[in-house]
């Protein structure tokens, strides 16, 4: 078998088995930090680079590593690589870090980094688990970006507002379409609706995809009996 | 699994525990520097609220006090109080302290109080209030909290430090009540303390009321 392509890969990652789409995994950063796109970006990046160093370290150590300990030391590489990550964000985004507050340490408990280092980086080569950290990791991130923007257009009726948590300066307001919002949205609870929503608009999509593919065969088809 | 696959297990264990220590102080050691300034710096901003229209001496953020509770002021959490002076001369006190009565837990809220008992301005620090009702408390959704710049407790007197629903002199949220009643009752109690025990703040550094560290 030859390994898929890396534009493949990334599909996967993204669309087809999305960690959070799809996998369903690490859905507490998920709802929790999504109130605005910026939020929803810096945890989504702190979370593909623990993924990607994770990812790295599980499938180089991998050879050493007796199935038995396998879970200590993935929680060990997994601990020490948030840390790092929460150490430079304090040190380079301190207001994100701040913004983000205990989202950042519990990137340890998210499960989708750890699924990934049993079902992936423990039994394939350094490159193609960095690979996969990546895709992966872009696909988790996308998802909180999007639903970030989503929760605060709605909620707030702007977008990317305060994005000089990530760049420095004066607060910025970003793009304001209207002052204030619809409260719901940035409350807990649009967290849960803006994923289903997200969630139904993928099926919705692939179902739709599937059809078009279901169609064109069948016509094939016809065509060959003719 | 048997004795040499257990030392085998013990030892992998070890050194990638000791590899990861090692990445972590690393990191530890190249952010260092810029954290502490960085907290300095977000220390120093986060008092300006309560510094503005004042002329002080530089070094605010070394006068700190820590209150280990319990103690007199508002909140079951250690007070912090920064003394404010222009030469030899007091200027102001800021209070760090929480109020408990909000609708979600403490809220931190930084109070500066000027030598002759009035407020030269509140900011909240901390909170859980919920969005878009009772987080109208930060000073970048709303103005709320300025309206008590200048006031004391002569002006108006205890019994005015409320809502107006209450009585009191104040503005209270459009949809929340609990807690504004929360932050003027965490002001009101701040001015008292202030008011009754002035001369011991500002007393000599050397008599400090507490010495315990602690971040803010």
């Amino acid at each position: 078998m030859t390994p898929p392509g890396i534009s493949e890969r990334f599909k996967t990652g993204l669309w087809r088995e999305n960690p959070g789409l799809v996998q369903l995994l690490g859905l507490c950063p998920l709802l929790a930090v999504t109130s605005t796109f910026v939020n929803g970006f810096g945890l989504g990046i702190a979370t593909l680079a623990v993924l990607v160093a994770s990812n790295g370290l599980v499938s180089a150590s991998r050879r050493w590593i007796r199935s038995e300990i396998r879970i200590p030391i993935y929680v060990l590489i997994i601990a020490s690589l948030v840390t790092c990550i929460e150490l430079i964000f304090k040190a380079w985004f301190p207001s994100l870090d701040r913004s983000l507050g205990i989202f950042i340490p519990l990137i340890v408990t998210n499960c989708a980094i750890v699924a990934r280092a049993e079902i992936f980086a423990s039994r394939n080569p350094v490159g193609s688990s960095i690979v996969d950290g990546l895709v992966m990791g872009s696909g988790f991130a996308l998802l909180l970006m999007v639903i970030g923007m989503f929760r605060e257009l709605l909620g707030q009726g702007s977008l990317f507002s305060r994005l000089d948590m990530l760049f420095g300066g004066e607060p910025m307001r970003g793009v304001v379409f209207t002052d204030g919002g619809w409260l719901l949205a940035i409350l807990p609870p649009g967290a849960f609706f803006s994923l289903a929503l997200a969630i139904a608009a993928k099926n919705a999509l692939d179902r739709r995809h599937q059809k078009k593919l279901r169609g064109s065969m069948a016509r094939r088809a016809r065509g060959q009996s003719r | 699994m048997n004795d040499a696959a257990i030392l085998k297990s013990g030892v992998t264990l070890a050194v990638i525990a000791a590899v990861c220590t090692a990445m972590v102080a690393l990191t530890f050691r190249l952010t260092e520097e810029r954290i502490i300034g960085n907290e300095q710096a977000w220390l120093e901003r986060s008092l300006q609220p309560a510094l503005s229209g004042l002329f002080f001496d530089s070094g605010v953020t070394e006068s700190k006090v820590v209150i280990p509770p319990p103690h007199e002021l508002p909140g079951s959490q250690a007070a912090l109080i920064y003394r404010v002076y222009a030469g030899d001369a007091p200027v102001a006190a800021l209070f760090v302290v929480s109020a408990r009565d909000g609708y979600s837990g403490p809220i931190r809220i930084l109070i500066g109080i000027d030598v002759n008992g009035g407020v030269t301005g509140v900011h909240v620090l901390e909170h859980r209030e919920t969005p878009g009702l009772g987080d109208r408390i930060e000073s970048t959704k709303s103005d709320w909290v300025k309206q008590f710049d200048g006031h004391s407790l002569v002006d108006p007197d205890p019994a005015g430090w409320g809502i107006r629903r209450d009585g009191g002199q104040f503005d209270q949220l459009t949809g929340a009540s609990v807690t504004p009643r929360a932050i003027i009752k965490a002001i009101k109690e701040t001015l008292l303390y202030f008011d009754a025990n002035s001369d011991e703040i500002f007393a000599d550094a050397a008599t400090e009321i507490g010495s315990e560290e602690e971040k803010p």
